[in-house]
């Protein structure tokens, strides 16, 4: 049984990976086979040399985005968390608050991505930055977090009055730990979103004020130095498969006791 | 247990509830609860046992009538609340669910540990204090609740039809677990079920509900053996009681 257990594990990890591999060399083949211009598709092994060759601009170029996105992302879990909280402790503030809430989600930050721009200014690009992902990613965190926090078992809610719970043990002790897994999946979207609105918005705020990934590509592609343009997306995916594959990680451990989404059922 | 003479734990007089939607309840409940006895309210469902109980409670307060409490002066600050469903939450340890009404306190896991194994430990479930309420069957789970019920010693138990979602087997030995507490604690249990058998199984009087609107339409005094066990169960004495409820709902309905 654990034989067959670690087989599932195995095949999970290779059988992705072999496809990857699959598409690579078709594409390696392709592209020397109709002897494809670099300058429209690119060979992986001319990716993998431009990553190599320009392995110091365009590492410190993720280690700006990477920064932009995790501050935003902090950002957004905690104010979505702390705002959802605000919201189910007081139902007028919710009433209040809430259709701005969703005019924030449904504006596209590109359209306000020049305002925030000139109103932080030319020489903090990074904050201007950091507003905008903070923006795309903060939604999801709040509305699953209220729906996790509405969603205690009735009896469960009784019980904690039965036994005089304060509001701040009600909280912490009941609806909390049941929105946690609400409030994981609204992370993990957020996750992927903040990367997503630090790409966005480097790409309006453009014209080498800020020196992210996005800013690479967008240099890259003027200079049609097309295998840059694919390392830079490629460390861009990287990045975002790293965020997804820890968030999962996080859910998994604080999950994987109670939680029927991340309990395998046996036989 | 002889019928108290003293004043009894609860006295309802005239209790009623309409609820929002224009639903009445409950119209006009009176009856008295003797300290330290075992009583079922037995009824269809709609009849408004489940809400008379959650007034007793305090989780919902009666819009007509009075509840007293003329033995204790008010709700005793301590009662054990049991619901259908175990309830128990699913993120803590049996151990963690049991310690709750302690914790909610404000006594630490320490000060609370030694209660907290007994209470388990009388519903046979010591060694499974680590454990998870997944990892634990539909009738352990019921355990648990009695156990979270039982931590803070309370003078009164309300259960509403605990066992009504287990198999016929573990609702049997419940109910003789349940027994046994009874005669060990010094405790009042008012106990909700649709089951004529089991209400007549467990208590020494038998309240009889009909609905629309819920009121009480009869007041049965079992009469049993001290010790109740299978010898009871399968007795003409149990069989003629269940048959004269039965007749008595019917009479409602």
């Amino acid at each position: 049984m654990t034989d067959s257990r670690f087989q599932t594990r195995f095949w999970r990890i290779a059988l992705p990976l072999l496809v990857g591999v699959a598409v690579l060399l078709v594409w390696q083949g392709a592209v020397t086979a109709f002897d494809v211009p670099s300058f429209v598709l690119p060979a992986p092994t001319l990716i993998a040399e431009s990553l190599v060759a320009n392995f110091g601009s365009l590492m410190g170029s993720l280690v700006v985005t990477l920064r932009v996105t995790i501050a935003a992302f902090l950002l957004a879990s905690i104010g979505g968390v702390a705002l959802a909280i605000l919201f189910v402790q007081n139902r007028a503030v919710e009433t209040a608050l809430f259709p701005y809430a969703i005019i924030l989600q449904v504006t596209p930050v590109v359209a306000i991505a020049p305002l925030i721009l000139i109103w932080v200014g030319f020489d903090q690009v990074e904050l201007a930055l950091l507003i905008l992902a903070w923006i795309v990613a903060f939604f999801p965190v709040l509305s699953n977090s209220v729906l996790g926090l509405r969603s205690v078992d009735h009896n469960l809610a009784d019980l904690f009055r039965l036994y005089g719970a304060s509001r701040l043990q009600t909280l912490i002790e009941l609806q909390l730990p049941a929105a946690l897994p609400y409030i994981l999946a609204g992370m993990k979207i957020s996750g992927g979103l903040a990367l997503i609105g630090a790409v966005v918005a480097e790409f309006v705020a453009g014209s080498g004020a800020s020196t992210g990934l996005a800013w690479r590509i967008v240099e890259a592609g003027n200079r049609l130095d097309i295998p840059k343009m694919f390392a830079a997306l490629f460390l861009l995916s990287l990045l975002g498969i790293a965020i997804f594959f820890l968030l999962s990680l996080v859910e998994y451990l604080l999950l994987r006791r109670w939680h029927e989404s991340v309990i395998r059922r046996e036989g | 247990m002889s019928e108290a003479t003293s004043s009894p734990l609860i006295s309802l007089d005239r209790v009623g509830k309409t609820y929002a939607s224009g639903i009445m309840a409950l119209g006009g409940v009176s009856a008295e609860i003797a300290q330290g006895s075992f009583v079922s309210l037995v009824g269809p469902s709609g009849c408004g046992k489940s809400t008379l109980l959650r007034i007793l409670a305090g989780l919902i307060s009666a819009d007509s009538g009075a509840v007293a409490w003329p033995a204790t002066g008010a709700r005793p600050a301590e009662l054990g609340f049991v619901f259908q469903e175990a309830t128990l939450m699913p993120w803590a340890s049996v151990f963690d669910n049991v310690w709750l009404p302690l914790k909610l306190k404000g006594r630490s896991r320490e000060q609370a540990h030694e209660r907290v194994m007994s209470a388990l430990s009388r519903v046979s479930l010591a060694d499974f204090a680590d454990a998870f309420p997944r990892e634990l069957s539909g009738g352990m789970r019921m355990r648990v609740s009695i156990a979270r019920a039982l931590v803070t010693e309370p003078p009164l138990l309300l259960m509403d039809e605990p066992f009504a979602a287990l198999d016929e087997f573990t609702r049997e030995t419940l109910d003789d677990d349940l027994l046994a507490l009874w005669h060990a604690q010094a405790w009042t249990v008012v106990f909700v079920t649709h089951s004529i058998y089991e209400a007549v199984y467990l208590s020494q009087r038998v309240l009889v509900m009909g609905a629309r609107p819920g009121r009480i339409v009869a007041d049965v005094k079992i009469d049993a053996p001290a010790e109740r066990g299978r010898d009871f169960r399968e007795s003409h004495l149990y069989i003629d009681q269940c048959a004269a409820i039965s007749a008595k709902l019917r009479e409602a309905s």
